[in-house]
């Protein structure tokens, strides 16, 4: 057996529980290498020349499978991708070989300034053509398919002529990626929008989706004075997001879940317990239905 | 609307504080929500602003949080990030800081230290010569010697004491240990995974900069016109300093 068989170049993640990797926990997690089905990055993170970043993902790596999550690549956008930016995210998947690549339904850049945020953009024919030929050539580029994943947002557009769920089928359809279904965004949606985030999720195509993640959110209020969820992944995940994640895996059956926290980190034990609930929650959904769960 | 249009006048109504949300967009009630939208506004700003905090720790301890942070974001306003790599965004930020701050006169010294020790950490990985590389050069060749500097290696020239500043304010928001006021220099390196910063000693950042442009070890100490000057003793600290990547010898003398 050579060393390359001991990497996860392509194919499914195990069917586990991942968290977000963040240097403060980097000690910790080669000392105790806790059992974990994988760890993800922000790839925006490892674009640097070198340096400690770069040596402390090599030593993940050779622990665990990882997750490239990227958040700068502006899918959403009208214009052109920037290639540069799609080259450096290339290299970033040569050189760490993740298990699973994702992105967002979302724009950052515009007219070459960048926002550092994932901002929403209408459902229409237009948009959906855009979006599938941005994915397109990502998974040119990546020699893979890739995963989208499902945004928060805080407004929706008169023009929007699509459902979210059926947008993100067409463009599963159309390209053959893959979904991240972000069940704290589902559930912020859902809340800002003042939609059911169980009738969100039984419209949702599931049989694509090959991720889930799991956050924190904050409350606000909006103008009217009415609730107002933000995607701050900077808390525990919520009980209501626990409940309809618990509905999601139902469905789903094991799927690599990841505990996102980004902001106002723990200490490492803190996030493990959110995984290891996590994975109490597929455990139990493989208890209950064997056939359509693989136990983790 | 068209695509390219909506997209557009969403971004003009993030960069303008004052303005009122895209008409396009809805709250829940059907018609544009402001709350809603400086959401978005403020996770740019929150963002950007946290990205120059993180950036410049020591430069936020000196100015203090309130002004560093309207430093930053008048930064933000003016600059957004012209990448998706946010590990460059903010590099332009000691410039912006020595036009703007007022009352401090090390900050942009001590941001531009930051900014180095920022790009040090990031540079390309490369092995640093040794001293053993050193004691096997022949004394014959060492005049004509040239230095292939490291890639992380930064030489930095200040008008204020700003690395015994940056020193002395690593431990937290206590009270500073006392620094003298001159000017220094200084030396930041990265040959492992460690950031080293060292005052550099009078004539060495010229004979370093001399070495970066090119020059032979005996030109650059001969161009410093000091009789005193002993090449021997700064060749040793630049290499021990892991500022050296290789040591290319001259022909014999």
């Amino acid at each position: 057996m050579t060393i390359a068989d001991f990497r996860y170049p392509r194919g499914p993640a195990a069917p586990g529980v991942g968290v977000g990797f963040k240097a403060e926990h980097f000690e910790p997690i080669v000392e105790t290498r806790p059992k974990l089905g994988f760890f993800e990055v922000h790839a925006e993170n490892y674009m640097g020349a070198g340096g400690p970043p770069h040596r402390r993902l090599d030593a993940i790596r050779e622990l665990y499978p990882l997750s490239l999550h990227g958040v700068g690549l502006s899918i959403g956008s009208p214009g052109p991708l920037d290639q540069a930016h799609l080259g450096r995210l290339a290299a970033v998947a040569r050189r760490f070989e993740p298990a699973l690549v994702s992105e967002h339904l979302a724009w950052s850049t515009h007219e070459g300034a960048f926002f550092n945020d994932l901002l929403p953009l209408p459902y229409t024919l237009e948009t959906l053509v855009r979006v599938a030929d941005h994915i397109d050539e990502v998974q040119n580029a990546l020699r893979r398919t890739m995963l989208l994943e499902n945004p928060s947002t805080y407004v929706v557009f008169a023009e929007s002529t699509f459902a979210e769920t059926d947008f993100l089928r067409e463009i599963a359809r159309r390209t053959g990626c893959g979904l991240l279904l972000d069940v704290n965004n589902v559930f912020v949606s859902a809340a800002n929008h003042a939609y059911d985030p169980y009738r969100y999720l039984a419209e949702f195509p599931l049989e694509a989706v090959g991720e889930v993640h799991l956050a924190g959110y904050a409350e606000d209020s909006d103008d009217a004075g009415l609730p107002l969820l933000i995607d701050a992944h900077n808390s525990p995940v919520r009980d209501p997001v626990w409940a309809l994640y618990g509905e999601a895996i139902r469905r789903l059956g094991a799927t690599p879940t990841l505990i996102e926290w980004d902001n106002d980190l723990p200490v490492w034990p803190a996030l493990l317990d959110e995984a290891r609930r996590a994975g109490r929650v597929i455990a139990a959904a493989a208890a209950k239905n064997p056939k359509r769960v693989d136990a983790v | 609307m068209p695509f390219e249009a909506t997209i557009s006048a969403f971004a003009a109504a993030l960069g303008e504080p004052s303005a009122a949300p895209p008409a396009m967009t809805r709250g829940r009630l059907g018609a544009p929500d402001a709350r809603r939208f400086s959401v978005y506004r403020n996770n740019v700003a929150v963002g950007l602003i946290g990205a120059l905090e993180a950036r410049y720790p020591v430069s936020r301890r000196i100015a203090g949080d309130d002004a560093f942070r309207a430093l930053a974001r008048a930064f933000v306003r003016a600059q957004k990030p012209r990448s998706p790599v946010m590990i460059a965004y903010g590099e332009d930020f000691p410039e912006f800081v020595a036009a703007h701050a007022g009352a401090e006169p090390c900050l942009p010294d001590v941001a531009r230290l930051e900014n180095a020790w920022v790009e040090a950490y990031h540079a390309e990985d490369a092995p640093a010569a040794t001293i053993g590389a050193l004691a096997e050069l022949s004394p014959d060749c060492l005049p004509g010697t040239r230095i292939a500097f490291h890639p992380a290696t930064r030489l930095l020239r200040f008008s204020t004491p700003a690395a015994s500043i940056w020193a002395s304010r690593q431990g937290g928001d206590g009270p500073a240990a006392p620094v003298q006021a001159m000017a220094e220099e200084a030396l930041v390196t990265r040959p492992d995974s460690e950031v080293r910063v060292r005052i550099l000693p009078p004539l060495g950042y010229e004979f370093a900069l001399s070495l970066r442009e090119g020059a032979t070890l005996a030109e650059a100490a001969l161009g410093l016109d000091d009789a005193e000057f002993d090449f021997g003793t700064h060749l040793v600290g630049l290499v021990e300093s892991g500022a050296v990547a290789s040591l290319i010898p001259g022909s014999p003398s």
